[in-house]
């Protein structure tokens, strides 16, 4: 974004950069101007980076011990935690891994729903970035069959029997995913090289996202355009970069206590059980980031609608930069939207815990009221606050609330006032 | 203008386009259809020998579970009672209407693919609120005859191909 010509200083350098501009790009990654009041809920995406090239390289070294066959697979596992040297701790970190990629994504999206940075002109990140989550959902699912355990296999069935509510070719579809007329090896193989595939895909989105990203520059958290680069933004570099790697550094502390501390604590005991056919456990439950959506699921007693739910609760974040029909982007200066991402929050998070337990009785009349609340907070509440809301003003600039200590516009008038008196 | 009139209509060009853009499509889906077709079950899975079970030591109300195609298959020696129960129920009370006489040829066999219709989880035999079968998975209740009578499951639990090969073996496949 930045509008002065590069030239790199080195005679070498000018005759590279003139034959592949990678100079050019590393010079306007360090430059890239970035609003200077961004918080520490914008430490993220870089947190998310380095989740990604985690799974990315303990996945490869772990592809290097594991035996993809239905055989095999489960003994493979417990090879790498016993005999591979450090596997166990290879493992453990891809494992959780996983968990912590998935809460960083999440307070990610929960910080552009608050902040509204999916509003014009940022919907093409936002809408590669609930691609970007959509696959993150099918490696993680993928990468849980691998080990081969009773929640390995019945998660795959179950999951994988979602498309049988197709009508008509619903069957056929299934049998085609799991290349025979169970969840057996053919299906164990194809996983293992999706799962490999996957984040390499996601990578490349990443890129995507990053770009499209970089072409109008970050949100933040007033939520107005950059009047003045000169005085609204800091370079990323160093700013931006320091800020994130202390970010990262506390991020990586939670991480390491997982790892080191509590490594089983988000899995489930019964996939130290190799798989059996024969035997469903009591209680299937996916892993806890999976769980809002799997209460969806469970929430409509019908199998093709119940699918059809659970789809439409991711694919409707899709369409958010539309349905969210106020102007203004950022939630403090939306009061009654304020409350309702609350609420929605609450939402999700009851989704979660009912998710996790039994679905009948109590449980069950909880998910089915929470399903419809979470439908009506993006198809009803979004659009008809839009033009009901009265929003508290706008501070003049980025740089008003910063200088003065508080997002008022009061405050922002009369230091106007004195301006104009000054001068 | 008189370009623009020309354009307009279709000529010898335009057929060219749809006859390569036609004969494109073909061919692209010739080369894919192979890289799809190689997920469905190979030969080898599709060559599975059908199963013989022997039942001879089976006591009615037993039931057994064996494999088939990778699949369970519930074989359950039923009780006058159970039989009694399946046959009162009146098909109109049903999700997916089935008569026990066309589900069990042989009154007291059943044998039917234990594998609930909802998600695929196995059930658990002799549980649930109609003494058939429960899936913990998702709450589905089935009756003596395998049939849906509660919860997600859109159908009844489904019925191979099988046959007794003599009074103490069924040949399942």
């Amino acid at each position: 974004m930045s509008d002065h010509e590069y030239t790199p200083s080195s005679k070498f350098g000018k005759w590279f950069n003139d034959r592949l501009p990678l100079l050019t790009l590393a010079n306007h990654l360090t430059d890239y101007p970035t609003p200077k009041n961004l918080n520490y809920w914008w430490t993220f995406g870089g947190i998310l980076t380095f989740c990604l090239i985690t799974q990315i390289v303990t996945g490869l070294v772990l592809a290097m011990h594991y035996i993809a066959h239905a055989d095999m697979a489960f003994s493979s596992v417990e090879h790498i935690m016993r005999d591979v040297n450090y596997g166990w701790l290879l493992r453990y970190v891809h494992a959780n891994g996983a968990s912590m990629f998935f809460l960083a994504v999440y307070i990610h999206i929960f910080r552009s729903l608050f902040y509204g940075s999916y509003k014009s002109p940022r919907e093409i990140i936002w809408i590669l970035g609930i691609i970007i989550y959509l696959l993150m959902m099918a490696a993680a699912f993928m990468g849980y069959v691998l080990p081969w355990g009773q929640m390995s296999f019945w998660g795959a069935t179950v999951i994988t029997n979602l498309f049988s509510a197709i009508p008509l070719v619903g069957e056929s579809i299934t049998t085609w995913l799991w290349g025979g007329y169970s969840v057996d090896n053919p299906t164990l193989t194809r996983f293992f090289t999706l799962h490999y595939l996957i984040p390499f895909l996601i990578l490349g989105l990443v890129v995507l996202h990053i770009w499209a990203l970089h072409v109008p520059g970050n949100n933040n958290p007033v939520g107005i355009d950059i009047k003045k680069p000169s005085k609204d933004t800091v370079p990323f570099h160093p700013y931006i970069v320091i800020k994130d790697a202390f970010a990262l550094l506390m991020f990586c502390i939670v991480f390491a206590m997982f790892v080191f501390y509590q490594p089983n604590i988000l899995g489930h005991a019964d996939n130290y059980i190799e798989a059996d056919p024969l035997v469903t456990p009591a209680h299937i439950v996916p892993e806890w980031y999976l769980l809002p959506f799997y209460a969806i699921l469970r929430s409509v007693p019908d199998k093709l609608m119940g699918v059809v739910a659970m789809l439409s609760a991711i694919l409707i974040l899709a369409a958010l930069p539309w349905l969210d029909t106020s102007k203004v982007r950022s939630a403090v200066f939306r009061p009654l939207f304020r409350q309702f991402y609350w609420i929605l929050v609450a939402d999700v998070l009851i989704l979660g815990y009912v998710g996790a337990m039994p679905a009948e009785g109590l449980y069950l009349l909880i998910a089915r009221v929470a399903t419809a609340y979470y439908f009506a907070h993006f198809l009803i509440i979004l659009p008809v606050l839009g033009w009901k809301e009265k929003t508290t003003p706008l501070p003049l600039s980025i740089t008003e609330p910063v200088l003065g200590g508080s997002p008022n516009l009061a405050a922002a008038r009369s230091d106007e006032k004195i301006e104009k008196t000054i001068k | 203008m008189s370009d623009q009139k020309d354009e307009k209509k279709t000529n010898r060009r335009d057929f060219l386009f749809t006859a390569t853009a036609a004969a494109g499509v073909v061919g692209v889906g010739a080369a894919v259809w192979p890289l799809v077709d190689q997920m469905n079950p190979d030969a080898s899975v599709k060559a599975l020998a059908s199963t013989e079970v022997d039942v001879s030591s089976m006591q009615p109300g037993q039931s057994l579970t064996v494999l088939w195609r990778g699949k369970p298959v519930f074989i359950k020696r039923r009780t006058n009672d159970e039989i009694k129960k399946a046959r009162a129920v009146d098909i109109n009370d049903l999700k997916h209407p089935e008569k026990d006489e066309d589900r069990a040829k042989n009154p007291e066999w059943l044998v039917m693919l234990g594998i609930c219709t909802h998600l695929g989880c196995v059930p658990l035999t002799d549980k649930g609120d109609y003494d058939g079968w429960f899936c913990p998975c998702h709450g589905s209740h089935y009756d003596t005859s395998g049939r849906i009578r509660k919860g997600p499951a859109p159908t009844n639990m489904e019925i191979p191909k099988y046959e007794f090969v003599n009074t103490n073996t069924i040949k399942i496949g």
